[in-house]
């Protein structure tokens, strides 16, 4: 498998666009040799990170890069940033507005789940500036 | 089970997927308005039954590879679901009974839950 890059910009509060990197990307790797398990736990943890976006910055950057090897998501946002990663990992805290919960999200469960689909999750964030994910799914079950 | 047989039963009016009512096979239901805790189940063949009705509902089944919706409390599908759920092949099926009574018809026609 020759390696790839996949980019997308994303738009702070636009739900009608939120989860169309990832549909891209699912599709993506749909048609290359990888098995659907694996396939759902990177499309997953991708979309939470994008919904992410849209529910809390202005605007931000998704960098796939795909390899024999791993999928490596890059999600860099400018907005409003996380005073306290450790508190915001925890199931069920949620800084969410009424809107993001009236589409079904904003339950604090995010992060965690991005964390457990992925083989290795860094987050780090810069409050007042953004917010930066970096998600690594090993590709080791490929068909 | 085959979904036909279970929309069938619901009395429910298929708006999408009609040509995979056939095909796709059903195992497992999971009734959720919180598409956060449709994102954390893991099993195959599952029927989403909710009263979420917008882009991101169809989003989330996507992601969480399940074919078949129920929407239920008379929510409607939008053009632009259906639009995305056709391009998903998926099925919609929109019920006027509650989640709770939709839940409970699909679990006595043997439907597993997911935990």
């Amino acid at each position: 498998m020759t390696a790839m890059q996949l980019k997308f910009h994303i738009e702070g509060g636009n739900f009608t666009k939120a989860g169309f990197a990832s549909s891209e990307v699912k599709k993506y790797l749909r048609k290359i040799n990888i098995s659907n398990e694996t396939i759902k736990r990177i499309v997953i943890a991708m979309y939470e990170a994008e919904v992410n976006v849209v529910a809390h910055a202005y605007e931000g950057e998704i960098l796939v890069n795909i390899d024999s090897k791993k999928v490596d998501i890059s999600v860099i946002d400018k907005g409003p940033g996380i005073e306290d990663i450790e508190l915001a990992m925890k199931e069920g805290f949620s800084t969410a507005s009424q809107k993001v919960r009236e589409m079904g999200f904003g339950a604090g469960m995010g992060l965690s789940n991005i964390k457990r689909n992925a083989n290795e999750f860094i987050i780090k964030s810069q409050p007042g500036e953004g917010t930066s994910l970096n998600i690594i799914v090993y590709l080791n079950n490929v068909n | 089970m085959k979904t036909s047989i279970l929309v069938e039963k619901l009395g429910a009016n298929v708006v999408c997927g009609k040509e995979h009512l056939e095909t796709k096979e059903i195992e497992y239901a999971f009734a959720s308005d919180l598409m956060s805790d449709v994102l954390t189940i893991n099993a195959k063949n599952i029927l989403l039954i909710t009263g979420m009705a917008n882009i991101q509902t169809i989003r989330t089944a996507e992601m969480a590879d399940i074919h078949t919706i129920v929407l239920v409390r008379n929510k409607k599908a939008t053009p632009e679901m259906i639009e995305l759920a056709m391009q998903n092949d998926m099925i919609i099926a929109e019920s006027s009974n509650s989640m709770f009574k939709t839940s409970g018809i699909l679990y006595n026609m043997g439907l597993k839950p997911v935990y």
